[in-house]
């Protein structure tokens, strides 16, 4: 038995976050907060030079053939940079959805381009979590109606994986007739998320579509945003801890008096378990299926209050600076305040947890 | 990451379910974490020695089972058991503090005297470290060992000792060099409590009973060869000690247990016919516990493989006492909520729940919060060593 990274992952890991740091410094991540609708094009091409947009796509299209732990890790890096990438819908849960319940005409035409970093899949599964404003579609006779909101990777998509109301999977071209788009905008600028209304819109069901697939692709989502907020939250940390060694106040630096340490302790106390949650929850969607669902919805709920805490401490541990945008701490801030909403949040998941162990009706 | 057992050791799996299940009804009922074990939790000790699930990796040689260090295995024998409901094996000071500091340190005679007795619950262990005025700052410890001859001379107090009442014998942390610095001049005894000059005096504490003592020594001889490590060493000694108290604190597979045991509870109590677990906040808490208590187990896990590669585990290691004694009291505090007024019976009054057992432990695990290192000190040990903050000013010498 072992519990940790394997030396592969570790490498994966390090060539993610040099690419990052290299390719999505702050002032990048700035200037595609000012456009959060457009794909951040020549960033996604550089991360299919490390595979990221195929990671869990077999090699036989393109892919690289790797598990959700693997993408976990990857995702946690995209988080501690806040990086405007389209990595959670494209890269994770639209192939999911192909694999799992597309045709192999479907798998063949799209599974390669996503692979090769040349799309864009926009994935609209929340109806199937929470409805508000009377959203969901209806599939009847080949087309769409109805609408959805908070649709992932919404902006430049070139299709989208739909779930109707009735644990069918849709694929929905993004000029298909009858189909309206607008775009939401949240407090994270980094990721782009948006609303589908369907007018008797023609799609193509995904033929092997089942209230399985679903509910897969929605535990391996709370999986990676999990571990997106894990990678937030650690940087955000390390940031409190370096500014603290810095900023003196008093003729001391800030980071010697005990109220401060002991916030910093606090979050590092919250988050180095939760590193190990994220990373089992990654592993039992691969290898331990009895497990899968119920840590998929720990992981997301418990990174969800975790995150939160570490996002206002590790803000109140900057002072004034910390609430101004010139050190863009809140870019993280922010970045976790979307993670805790998508795909349910903590109170909804936890009840779901508890209907799986046939605690609640 | 691979967690899979593999074949041999399902193998060794089915042999502890076939244990628990043949000897299942030997064990005892209550078992209190501390004091003199009950002559049944004694030979339930001793029936886990001889097949190996407990003392496990301690040589034959001195009274253990003698197998290799094996952390899936471990892990089998603690899953199995928190699943049987069955007490794992003994944990008590002696066993867990005590025993691991004579095996990486004590001289073989002193490993070849206690380790056999203590593993088997015969001889019963105090931990002599605070005193009324060194507490968080136990390195500031004023009782003093004077050399006679062959012996240490030993005067002062200790307080809060755990189990002195009851102890046979103590592990002491007294002053030898009292013109060293504060941490050059300690050093660590191991003597009887029925040595002429202690005294025992009864603290109880607010849970009702008296779990600790104060311990005052008049002119105590102690033989120089009951020294543990050098002379002037016993800080080393103890901070390995304390090193095993922080390990027991955090144990997972009891926090499991004591898990497994609000679920049943929340399944059993009803308010107006509904049952706690039908409650939506009472269940929304039990599951954020769960999700709180499946990161520690598995963090637990991560060290496990570290501990195995030689690797320093780092903050996975330093936010255990901490976390896990804090997360065992918010488990006794749903507890008491799902009870509500049935949650402050106490003594034996009528409708108590569980012999009170939350009632107290919800109380005791608050001492647990402040001993072996308060809160607010391991939050210094994080901050200091394991994100390197400037550390606290060293305002004793
Ligand atoms: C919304 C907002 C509006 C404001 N409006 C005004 C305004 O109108 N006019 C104006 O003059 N100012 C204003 N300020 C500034 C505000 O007063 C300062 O931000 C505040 O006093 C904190 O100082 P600082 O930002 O320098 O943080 P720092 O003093 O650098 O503090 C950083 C961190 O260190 C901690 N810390 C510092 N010293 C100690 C200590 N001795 N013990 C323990 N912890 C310590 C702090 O609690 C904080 O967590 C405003 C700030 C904000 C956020
Ligand atoms: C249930 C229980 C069992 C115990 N068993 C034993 C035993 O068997 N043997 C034994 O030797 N001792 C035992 N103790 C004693 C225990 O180790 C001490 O109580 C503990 O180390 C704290 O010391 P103190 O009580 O003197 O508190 P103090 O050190 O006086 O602390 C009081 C408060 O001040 C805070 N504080 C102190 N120093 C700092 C600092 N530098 N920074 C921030 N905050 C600080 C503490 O966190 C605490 O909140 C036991 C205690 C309890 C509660």
């Amino acid at each position: 038995m072992e519990f940790a990274l394997s030396e592969e992952q570790r490498l994966l890991q390090d060539s993610v976050r040099r690419f990052l740091e290299q390719n999505a410094p702050l002032d990048k991540v700035r200037l595609a907060a000012g456009d959060t609708h457009t794909v951040q094009r020549s960033l996604w091409a550089g991360a299919s030079e490390l595979g990221i947009p195929g990671m869990l796509i077999p090699e036989d299209f393109g892919g690289m053939g790797l598990g959700f732990l693997d993408a976990a890790i990857v995702y946690e890096m995209i988080g501690r940079h806040v990086a405007p990438l389209p990595f959670l819908g494209t890269a994770v849960m639209a192939p999911l959805a192909l694999m799992l319940a597309g045709s192999e005409a479907q798998q063949e035409k799209w599974l390669p381009k996503i692979a090769a970093g040349e799309i864009v899949a926009g994935v609209a599964v929340t109806e199937k979590i929470g409805i508000r404003e009377d959203a969901g579609v209806k599939a009847r006779k080949g087309t769409l109606t109805g609408k959805s909101l908070f649709v992932i990777d919404w902006a430049e998509a070139d299709f989208y994986i739909v779930a109707d109301s009735d644990h069918g999977l849709h694929l929905v071209l993004p000029d298909a007739k009858g189909l309206s788009r607008r775009a939401l905008n949240t407090i994270d600028r980094t990721r782009s998320v948006g609303e589908l209304v369907f007018d008797q819109v023609a799609a193509e069901p995904l033929p092997r579509s089942s209230a399985d697939a679903v509910a897969r692709m929605i535990d391996a989502g709370r999986v990676m945003l999990a571990a997106d907020t894990l990678g937030a939250g650690q940087m955000m940390l390390e940031k409190a801890v370096a500014y603290a060694g810095e900023r003196k106040q008093f003729g001391r630096v800030i980071g010697s008096f005990q109220a401060v340490k002991h916030l910093c302790a606090e979050m590092a106390a919250a988050l180095e378990p939760s590193r190990s949650l994220v990373w089992y929850a990654a592993h039992a969607l691969d290898e331990v299926p009895g497990d899968a669902r119920l840590m998929a919805c720990h992981a997301k709920s418990h990174l969800s209050e975790v995150g939160r805490f570490v996002a206002r401490t590790a803000t109140e541990v900057h002072g004034g600076m910390g609430f101004t945008d010139l050190l863009g701490l809140h870019y993280w801030f922010k970045r976790i305040g979307l993670d805790r909403q998508l795909l349910g949040g903590p109170e909804l998941v936890r009840l779901e947890a508890a209907r799986l162990q046939g605690w609640a009706a | 990451m691979d967690l899979a057992y593999g074949p041999k050791y399902e193998a060794f799996r089915e042999e502890v379910r076939a244990f628990l299940t043949k000897h299942k009804d030997q064990a005892p009922k209550g078992l209190g974490a501390a004091g003199r074990p009950s002559p049944e939790a004694c030979s339930w000790q001793q029936l886990l020695i001889q097949h190996g699930y407990a003392a496990r990796t301690i040589p034959k040689d001195y009274g253990g089972y003698g197998a290799m260090p094996d952390i899936l295995e471990s892990r089998i024998i603690a899953e199995e058991f928190s699943a049987a409901r069955v007490p794992a094996a003994l944990q008590n000071q002696g066993i867990s503090m005590l025993v691991p500091t004579l095996l990486e340190l004590g001289t073989e005679e002193q490993k070849k005297k206690w380790v056999k007795p203590t593993l088997r619950g015969e001889v019963v262990w105090c931990q002599g470290y605070s005193e009324p005025g060194s507490g968080s700052d136990l390195a500031s410890l004023q009782t003093k060992a004077t050399e006679d001859g062959d012996d240490f001379v030993i005067n002062g107090q200790k307080i809060w000792t755990s189990t002195a009442h009851e102890a046979d014998m103590i592990f002491c942390l007294v002053r030898t060099e009292p013109d060293k610095p504060k941490h050059e001049g300690i050093s660590y005894l191991i003597f009887s409590m029925k040595t002429p000059g202690i005294e025992v005096r009864p603290l109880t504490t607010m849970t009702g009973h008296a779990e600790f003592n104060e311990v005052f020594f008049t002119d105590v001889r102690v033989p120089k060869t009951q020294i543990v490590g050098q002379r002037g060493q016993g800080w080393l000694v103890a901070n390995a000690t304390l090193k095993y108290e922080r390990g027991m604190l955090g144990d997972p597979a009891a926090m499991e247990t004591r898990f497994q045991a609000l679920v049943d509870l929340m399944r059993e109590e009803t308010v107006d016919g509904q049952r706690a677990i039908d409650n939506p906040i009472f269940r929304d808490r039990l599951v954020r516990l769960q999700a709180e208590l499946a990161a520690m187990k598995f963090n637990g896990l991560r060290q496990l493989t570290c501990a195995s590669r030689g690797e320093d585990p780092g903050l996975a290691r330093l936010i255990v006492k901490l976390q896990s004694c804090e997360l065992t009291h918010q488990i006794s505090a749903l507890a008491i909520d799902v009870m509500g007024e049935f949650g402050v019976l106490y003594d034996d009054s009528p409708y108590l729940r569980s012999h009170g057992s939350w009632q107290w432990g919800y109380m005791f695990q608050l001492g647990l919060i402040i001993g072996g290192g308060t809160a607010q000190i391991q939050k210094n040990i994080i901050s200091e060593r394991g994100l390197g903050m400037p550390r606290e000013p060293k305002l004793a010498k």
